[in-house]
């Protein structure tokens, strides 16, 4: 590596600190790479580089454990217009229409500080969505909560549940769908992911390399403030009992300003002024600056002063590192800056020229007319620290026979006590604070459905979405794991009649230099690409939260899998409620009664042991798409995956979603005993309510798809012949307490 | 019918009111900014429902006091039919278009559901395609939803016919069970004295059409273009 001459050394500043090993230990940096840093500069850094080179280079930004990984994700397809690496994934829906969408953590901030950190992670990741030039059509999250036992949880619950309506409720973006778990294995760190889903032309889609010598670099949105600086250094370091003193680090959130940025931002899109545009997230102006000026290829100066700033006596560091919100960074073609500055008054936000490009390939930073930071771009991204680090995987456990496992003693109790455990009950407390409605398109709704769809602006397409993983099943096996959580996604969207297009993956480990967390992290991608492969369901975008841990110890690996599907006609889309009686309940699907890592194990019998449910990916896709094809041929009323609980758990929630009992019985000559039957958990698997159910098994015959018909619908009972007899009414009735009635307890 | 609706900073349901008239009416009603003082004549202005301002100080208070409010308030004396839905309904009660305050809802969330409401009567332009006693489908959303007004002008509204509709349960029952956000009386939609000027808290603007809602908002927006038209 060549270092070109510097023909401005930057000067200190009045109280600048001398540069110890102390303070670049305080910044995350490790000896060597320090080191790294001293090679590239040639030179000690000043405070302003060494802040800058920290952000850069931690685990949050430069993914320098993970890319290794990362890469072996299959991440193309006809229809994908732009994979992994931009703010976003988007891929084409037709009729000239694009949807991009991304999933993102906000874990360290959520867990210190639930209301705020929540409500930025949204912020965010509206923003990495619209700053593609789309407006944003619809949010998702994925929530891992703690032990319901555990003190903090109810305080992280509520907290978290406000701060993501606060800020999406007014944002004017509906909030339709998720999951929600608890686990004690998140009691010290919870994992807040959101996901935002938007809708752009294929032809007016914004990207972050900038070009243009001269051309000016405009700051938008708010002030820059002192809040969050060193965020993704924290997100990038294990917690422990001092984290709470780390509070200051959270970014403050104002969803009514990023109401105005989203309208400024698409006013400004519909004229032809941008070059390039890109969102301050992480690591805020530092990220945005040399991610935009490395993507082009060239140079750019700054002058800090000209940041338009929250408060009195900020200096170039903290500008450079506060991860204030609701800030974008734009290159303008020239001579557009007051057209441009006109949009941004009339919506009451700052705009500000503050630097140009240059073809020098460096980041001069200058301060009052002095230069204070003077960075080579190239090799501050091309030399950043890649781990290759050392990983064991884990190997798989031990498959359990249902004759291990007791068959429950009270049949009714059992789906009783299964149908209110907490993470089966219903979640309407938390999605009832979301305004799921907002925009007039939703037409499924959370929990009415495998899937929310939500009408496409301007046409009859739907959008389906969802976000799924069963972090037990990655723990127990992650390669297993892995495949499940990105079948289980494809299925939920097929289940509605969409088709699967693609995922964005948020990866949420433990710390990455125990090899056996690497391990998991490196089983789970390989489960992962295998079944995005064999499905055709690219990965277009995605996020990675290592170091979750609280005094050494794991979150369950957890590699949540966002995914979006289109249906023709959003009209023809079902939903999993039976409304109907008369309709026959068939079951798709091979049934072997898999109890290992089940819900049924963990929570009668509290085992949480063997191999978790094999995924045959030949069988996912023969069912999935004969399911769809069933949609499509308008013979289903009501479809539901099986997942979590098995088939006795989706029939009720089916039935109470509904209102409609159902009378079904094994089918005669099965050999597998009843509890694994009605509690296994074998993947590939979908319940349909159809008016034509021979037919259906006729066809599912001709098609090489296991299917057998259990019974009917109808009456206000669920009924399991000889085994269960329950109102629907109570089945409902425990299924809505649990979580509203832990609430409301006080400690 | 020539529709108007305001646009504050903040807004967030404009889109889906615009929507809803067009639907009805074949014609896409006029956006007018709130910094706007002037717009051209119309037959029903709309504020629509969102976070003006942010909500902050308080819900519609800033707003309130915007230059196009103050043309509004004009209009509305002149006779000029005027809709304030949710965030609308809070900046006309702020603009004192209507009598009673909108408060935080009793449980202290925010709520999005549908629920269920009492037609009071159909003596109105705003209700003339509903029966008096019907029960509708329709979804709320808001935080800041719950009717108060001092006893005097409860009793006066009642008096005086002055109440739209109430939350209700699915047969119609005026009760607690009904009831989002802890309305008084269950009030979910008021008039002016004139029945020229209704807000109410629900969004019939979101139940227009089957896929997406029901269809129980429509007739709101068909009784307006019958009387405006």
């Amino acid at each position: 590596m060549t270092v070109a001459i510097e023909k401005n050394p930057p000067v200190m500043l009045p109280n600048e600190p001398i540069i110890t090993p102390q303070i670049v230990a305080e910044h995350g940096l490790a000896p060597d790479e320090y080191e790294r840093l001293l090679k590239i500069m040639g030179r000690t850094p000043t405070m302003v580089e060494l802040g800058i080179f920290s952000a850069m280079w931690s685990e949050h930004c430069s993914y320098k454990s993970s890319k290794v990984w990362l890469k072996k994700l299959p991440t193309s397809a006809p229809w994908v217009i732009q994979g992994p690496g931009e703010n976003a994934g988007v891929i084409d829906i037709g009729d000239g229409q694009a949807a991009i969408f991304k999933m993102e953590s906000h874990n360290h901030p959520s867990y210190i500080e639930p209301y705020q950190g929540a409500a930025t992670g949204v912020g965010g990741i509206l923003r990495d969505v619209f700053t593609m030039g789309a407006r944003p059509v619809a949010n998702l999250n994925a929530l891992r909560f703690g032990d319901p036992s555990h003190p903090k949880t109810r305080h992280l619950v509520s907290g978290v549940v406000a701060g993501i309506g606060g800020y999406g409720n007014c944002m004017g973006i509906p909030t339709v769908g998720g999951e929600t778990n608890f686990h004690a294995a998140y009691n010290g760190n919870i994992l807040v992911n959101a996901m935002t889903v938007g809708i752009a032309a294929t032809d007016k889609i914004f990207y972050a390399a900038a070009a243009g010598l001269g051309n000016p670099m405009v700051y938008v949105g708010s002030k820059t403030g002192r809040d969050g600086i060193h965020g993704a250094t924290m997100s990038s370091t294990e917690f422990n009992e001092d984290s709470e003193s780390k509070r200051p680090t959270v970014q403050v959130g104002d969803p009514f300003v990023e109401k105005l940025l989203l309208e400024a931002c698409l006013e400004l899109m519909a004229t032809d002024a941008i070059v390039a545009i890109q969102d301050m997230g992480a690591a805020g102006l530092t990220s945005s600056s040399f991610e935009m000026a490395a993507k082009g290829g060239l140079g750019l100066e700054m002058a800090l002063d000209q940041v338009p700033m929250r408060e009195t006596g900020m200096n170039p560091y903290e500008l450079m590192l506060s991860e204030s919100q609701e800030r974008m960074l734009i290159v303008l073609k020239p001579g557009r800056e007051d057209e441009a500055r006109k949009i941004f008054e009339k919506w009451e936000l700052d705009f500000a020229v503050i630097g140009h490009l240059t073809d020098t390939e460096r980041m001069v930073l200058s301060w009052h007319g002095e230069i204070v930071g003077n960075i080579p771009i190239p090799p501050l991204v091309t030399e950043a620290p890649m781990y290759e680090r050392p990983w064991k995987l884990t190997p798989l456990p031990d498959v359990l026979d249902a004759s291990q496992v007791p068959a429950p003693t009270d049949w009714n109790a059992s789906l009783l006590a299964l149908m209110s455990c907490p993470d089966l009950a219903s979640k309407a407390w938390i999605w009832h604070q979301y305004d799921h409605l907002i925009m007039g398109n939703t037409a499924i709704r959370p929990q009415d459905g495998d899937a929310a769809v939500v009408r496409v602006p301007g046409g009859s397409k739907g959008l389906a979405m969802t976000s799924d993983c069963t972090p037990r099943y990655v723990q127990a096996h992650p390669e297993t794991g892995g495949r499940q959580a990105v079948a289980e996604a494809w299925r939920n969207i097929t289940a509605t009649g969409a088709r699967p297009l693609a995922v964005t993956d948020n990866m949420n480990f433990g710390n990455p230099t125990k090899p056996e967390i690497m391990g998991q992290f490196a089983g789970a991608i390989m489960g992962m690409a295998e079944a995005c492969k064999a499905l055709d369901f690219p990965v277009v975008s995605g996020n990675v939260s290592l170091y979750n841990e609280t005094e050494g110890r794991p979150i369950l690996p957890t590699p949540t899998i966002g995914a979006v599907g289109v249906i023709d006609d959003v009209a023809m889309a079902v939903g999993s409620r039976l409304r109907q009686a008369g309709l026959g309940i068939v079951l798709i699907g091979e049934t072997k009664g898999w109890l290992g890592q089940s819900l049924y194990l963990r929570e009668a019998c509290g085992r949480e042991e063997g191999a978790p449910p094999p995924v045959d990916l030949a069988a996912e896709r023969r069912n999935g798409d004969f399911v769809r094809a069933q949609i499509a041929g308008r013979h289903v009323a009501a479809c539901h995956d099986l997942s979590d609980g098995g088939l006795l758990v989706a029939l009720a929630e089916m039935c109470i979603a509904g209102g409609t009992g159902a009378t079904v019985a094994l089918p005669k000559g099965t050999d597998v005993p009843s509890h694994a039957f009605l509690y296994g958990e074998d993947q590939a698997r979908y319940l349909i309510a159809t008016g034509s159910p021979d037919q259906m098994l006729q066809a599912a015959r001709a098609a090489g798809v296991p299917a057998v018909l259990l019974g009917y619908s109808g009456g206000d009972l669920l009924v399991v012949e000889g085994l269960v007899a329950l109102a629907l009414a109570g089945i409902k009735s425990v299924h809505e307490a649990w979580l509203p009635a832990y609430m409301n307890t006080t400690d | 019918m020539k529709a108007a609706i305001l646009v504050f900073p903040g807004s967030n349901r404009e889109g889906d009111v615009a929507q809803a008239i067009e639907l009805v009416t074949g014609r896409k009603p006029e956006m007018v900014w709130h910094g706007d003082g002037d717009f051209a004549k119309t037959d029903l202005i709309v504020v629509p429902g969102g976070f003006s301002y942010g909500d902050y100080l308080r819900c519609g208070a800033m707003a309130a006091q915007s230059p196009v409010m103050a043309e509004v308030k004009r209009r509305a004396a002149q006779g000029v039919p005027v809709l304030g839905i949710c965030n609308g309904f809070q900046i006309v009660t702020e603009a004192g278009l209507l009598p009673g305050t909108l408060i935080r809802n009793s449980h202290l969330k925010f709520v999005c559901a549908d629920v269920h409401l009492k037609v009071e009567t159909s003596q109105s332009l705003f209700t003339n395609r509903y029966q008096a006693g019907q029960v509708i489908k329709v979804p709320v959303a808001h935080a800041e939803g719950n009717y108060f007004a001092d006893d005097d002008t409860l009793k006066r509204l009642e008096d005086r016919g002055q109440v739209a509709f109430r939350y209700c349960a699915p047969d119609g029952t005026v009760d607690g069970s009904g009831n989002p956000n802890g309305s008084i009386r269950n009030i979910a939609g008021v008039f002016n004295e004139t029945k020229t000027v209704m807000g109410l808290m629900p969004h019939p603007e979101n139940a227009i059409e089957s896929v997406f809602g029901g269809t129980d908002g429509k007739a709101l927006f068909e009784g307006l273009v019958e009387s405006l038209s």
